[in-house]
């Protein structure tokens, strides 16, 4: 990226809504294009373009990894521990190596050392092969023979801080005095990701007039992606193809190139089309990296999809929590003290608990948060749409509504008071006029046995800004322009908004835009994850394509007699700004030019600057919000929820396809909905095989619990980038369990301490049956 | 997938598969389902596999114009009948009204479930020609998807069936 010292000021619109009425200077790099104009007056930004992609996707055409096949693949299989916990004494591969189809075995070992390992939950990877058939592959595993040597284990996160509980990880006595571990307990992770903790809590809640305490606890949620994760590796003498189902490709390169010592440009990583990602697919996982090693080994590429078992046991997972809320406050509602203490499991990893969201929500002067890790005989955990954040709102909004009550404040007061957002205090405004919240009435006063409620919860997720990647935008003499970026459309239209910003700064339409994407071999991209592509490569698109654009204009000029700051370029035309019917069409326009054009470019950090600063990239000023209102019937006798309405009203900058983020606030609702009734990985305790590893116990949300979803997209207009665009997918599902919580005390009076709100659960808070097991 | 193994130990049957208005010959393992048969050595592979036994109707193709899930069927037992895929729902280049719809109503994201749906959706509107919000709900509940198109696969489904056939 070009770094130019010299800047210039120029005038941004900003505030909420399709015409706000104010404007801010800002002084920004001298080489950024014009500020861009409000939607409302803009041809092609802002309008509701169906994907570019979507013939490919209804007619069966689009080419996931899955359905690629290349000359002379081999297909591959994973053998997984069937035990919890247990030493590998013996790996026997000799009858799998007389397979006649058998190419390729790939014992996988301890890591850093030649030895056998310990393997540390039901699903771990042992061995794999690759074979001439898939059938071929699945009869060479059943060859292998292991020798295990079965260990102690624990699976439940309450048992395993017990100080008698099996150790998940074995560590010499000096190692373990050296770490923040007492057992399985680790931590307290303290990673300051929006500041850490500030003030004095103690001196805080002394100051309190109110004081509100909780518990709550979160269940494991599996992503359950549609297309499993899948890999193709093609393992040359000269270098190395890899077909993966990613979200981050260039993240995939550059980990295969430190793991298996090659230069990264000798990495290819492609990825066209996936089918679902949401936090799993974010590294080279176990199907890549298995993949690799056996194609380097047969000396052909190796097909390698996981089937919906292995999903479910080992690719990931929304770490289970608890965590102890304590809130102190004024009897205004001003907040004087937070605290949260919290453990989480991610199963054999780390990385589980709360987020920062209590951190970053409200004002609150003093704030105070502990955060552990329990490991437990369990597949690892990885980040999973808003990780933390989703468990976090799901305590911290019941809290508040619990504040709120213990003040006699409405909920919605109470955050007008304490939150600082003013985009949420519009959206609390609009949400609670859209669902009825005037008539909202006083918690349990339903007679029936179908108690119906409203409550509402906020979305809080950092504004992540990556400034790392690069767009190329070539006009080519024959008037053609395609925009070149290594990054992966997810499912949420990268592909579709990129052309949408190219075609508004040359004056096109969406579909003279080609797109290239999803393969490393162009220019840097980002990963699809922590709800920041758009925001992040949309800006790079643009300075590209204006960069273009000005050098598509001078030739132009020349001919037209004109300066080329007097031109313009619009419906497919390169006219006078003063005589629109004077000019040329855009091809003719490239045909002025000697050669093709093409020019690459970056984004700044954020006009304005960043709240954090980071070597590539950082955390926005402004947070990403959204509010949401649930309208729930449960009936009190037989424990069911129903989620009947949702009002979600979010804002993500300058949307630019209004319909594509529509689609993504849906996803993310209907995902907080399934989190929040259905969803929930069993591990039986005795044994620690998962009971649900599958589709059908494992309980997602269908068409049939699927409720009205009303969607109100404010625009936010910010000035913070050449598009001032800003992503959704996380904040639209943070609420959403919270919201739906609050919804169930005000139609039954009892609050939801534990997820999922399933009919047992629901039944036990009324008092109607015992609770049972672990939950509260 | 590929099930063409080269062991000579496994037997394969011959059958012809009448997919899309063409006869395929083929020689398959008893095994193989009708997923795998259209996916590996008919290439067809806009039918998506993802949970491999009947839960999400991914999979979905006409078995003589009903939806079925080919996941749960083999390939030896489709005998006569004649199997639509989602490439073979587009006549002419012409696409089904309800793929049309799918398209403007952006009832799709990772569009990996999608091709399953747009089979039952366009399988209801030639059994129920107006279909409700409710029917539709009902015909299409076994199918999953993780992004959550649902809102517009209904409001897709709709609109599809108000388009002139």
């Amino acid at each position: 990226m070009a770094k130019s010292s010299s800047t210039r000021r120029e005038s941004f619109p900003i505030g909420l809504g399709s015409a706000p009425s104010a404007s801010i200077e800002r002084q920004i790099p001298a080489n950024e294009p014009p500020a861009l104009p409000v939607n409302a007056v803009l041809e092609v930004i802002g309008k509701r373009t169906p994907r570019l992609d979507a013939r490919a996707k209804v007619t069966g055409m689009a080419r996931y990894t899955v359905d690629l096949k290349l000359p002379g693949m081999l297909f591959a299989r994973v053998l997984r521990s069937p035990h919890a916990h247990a030493h590998v004494i013996s790996l026997d591969k000799r009858a799998a190596e007389r397979h006649p189809g058998l190419r390729a075995v790939h014992v996988i070992h301890e890591a850093g050392s030649t030895g056998l390992q310990t393997v540390r939950y039901v699903g771990a990877p042992v061995a794999a092969v690759a074979a001439s058939s898939r059938v071929a592959a699945e009869e060479a595993l059943s060859l292998i023979q292991v020798e295990y040597e079965p260990l102690p284990f624990v699976v439940d996160m309450d048992q395993a801080r017990q100080p008698y509980a099996a150790p998940v990880f074995e560590f010499a006595p000096s190692e373990a005095r050296s770490t923040s571990r007492s057992g399985n307990v680790w931590g307290p992770n303290k990673d300051p990701f929006s500041g850490g903790n500030r003030g004095d809590v103690e001196q805080g809640f002394r100051d309190a007039e109110v004081i509100v305490e909780g518990e709550f606890r979160t269940q494991v949620q599996t992503h359950c992606c549609l297309e499993p994760h899948a890999t193709i590796a093609d393992w040359q003498t000269d270098g190395l193809t890899v077909y993966t189902s990613t979200q981050n490709i260039i993240g995939v390169r550059d980990e295969l190139a430190d793991r298996f010592g090659l230069l990264p440009e000798k990495i290819r990583v492609v990825c066209e089309f996936m089918g679902g990602g949401f936090g799993s697919k974010l590294s080279a996982g176990d199907d890549t990296l298995i993949a690799v090693e056996l194609s380097r080994k047969a000396g052909a590429p190796v097909w390698l999809c996981f089937d919906r078992c292995e999903e479910q046991l080992a690719a990931g997972n929304r770490p289970a929590t608890w965590q102890r809320l304590k809130i102190g406050a004024r009897r205004d509602g001003s907040l004087t003290a937070l605290s949260v203490l919290a453990y989480g499991t991610a199963g054999v990893d780390t990385g589980a608990g709360v987020g920062n969201f209590a951190q970053g929500l409200y004002a609150c002067p003093n704030y105070a948060m502990t955060q552990y890790d329990v490991m437990t005989n369990a597949g690892p955990g990885c980040a999973m749409r808003a990780p933390g954040n989703v468990p976090g709102a799901f305590g911290l909004e019941q809290m508040i509504d619990t504040l709120a009550e213990k003040l006699d404040l409405d909920p919605i007061l109470l955050r007008d008071r304490i939150d600082p957002n003013p985009a949420r205090r519009e959206e609390r405004r609009i949400g609670a006029e859209r669902i009825g919240w005037a008539a909202r009435h006083a918690r349990g006063a339903d007679t029936g046995l179908v108690k119906r409620g409203l409550g509402m919860a906020q979305s809080f997720w950092p504004g992540i800004v990556d400034t790392s990647s690069a767009c190329e935008v070539r006009i080519k003499r024959d008037g053609t322009v395609s925009l070149r970026c290594g990054v992966q459309d997810i499912g949420t239209g990268t592909r579709t908004v990129l052309a949408q910003v190219v075609a508004e700064e040359l004056g096109l339409r969406v579909e003279d835009i080609s797109i290239e994407i999803g393969d490393t071999d162009l220019p840097r991209g980002q990963s699809s994850g922590g709800s920041k592509m758009t925001g992040s490569i949309t800006p790079a698109a643009r300075n590209a394509a204006h960069k273009a654009l000005q050098a598509l204009l001078a030739p132009g000029a020349a001919k037209l007699g004109a300066k080329p700051e007097a031109l313009m370029v619009k419906n497919g035309r390169v006219a006078l700004r003063a005589m629109p019917a004077a000019g040329l069409s855009f091809a003719e326009a490239a045909a002025l030019l000697e050669s093709d054009i093409s020019v690459t470019a970056g984004r700044p950090a954020d006009y304005g600057g960043l709240r954090v600063a980071r070597d590539g990239g950082g955390i926005a000023v402004a947070d990403l919000g959204g509010v949401q209102f649930a309208e729930v019937a449960v009936d009190i006798e037989t424990g069911s929820v129903r989620v009947e309405r949702i009002v979600a009203v979010h804002d993500c900058g300058r949307p630019i396809n209004p319909m594509l983020v529509e689609s993504q606030i849906h996803g993310g609702v209907l995902m907080g909905i399934s989190y929040a009734l259905f969803e929930e990985r069993l591990l039986d305790r005795n044994s620690g095989q998962m009971l649900n590893p599958d589709l059908e116990q494992y309980r997602l949300i269908g068409l049939a619990d699927t409720p009205q979803i009303d969607v109100v997209l404010l625009e936010n207009y910010q000035g913070r980038s050449s598009t001032d665009a800003c992503g959704i997918a996380e904040p639209a599902t943070i609420a959403t369990a919270a919201a739906i919580a609050n919804a169930v005390y005000n139609a039954i009076g009892r609050r939801i301490h534990a997820l999922p709100m399933h009919p047992a659960n629901v039944l036990a808070a009324c008092g109607l049956i015992p609770g049972y097991g672990w939950r509260i | 997938m590929s099930n063409d193994s080269d062991r000579d130990s496994v037997t394969l049957v011959g059958i012809t598969l009448h997919v899309n208005g063409t006869p395929h010959a083929l020689r398959v393992e008893p095994r193989m389902t009708l997923a795998e048969a259209l996916r590996g050595p008919l290439g067809l592979t806009g039918t998506k596999i993802a949970c491999n036994r009947g839960a999400c109707s991914a999979c979905t193709v006409w078995l003589d114009g009903k939806p079925i899930c080919a996941c749960m069927i083999l390939a030896i037992d489709i005998r006569e009948r004649s199997v639509t895929t989602i490439e073979g729902l587009a006549r002419d280049g012409k696409l089904h009204r309800v793929q049309e719809a799918f398209i403007a109503h952006d009832a799709m994201q990772c569009g990996f479930c999608t091709p399953g749906f747009i089979m039952s959706a366009a399988a209801l509107l030639t059994d129920n020609p107006q279909p409700s919000a409710s029917d539709i709900k009902a015909a299409l509940s076994g199918h999953l998807c993780r992004c959550g198109a649902y809102p517009k696969v209904i409001e897709a489904t709709l609109a599809a069936a108000a388009m002139e056939a």
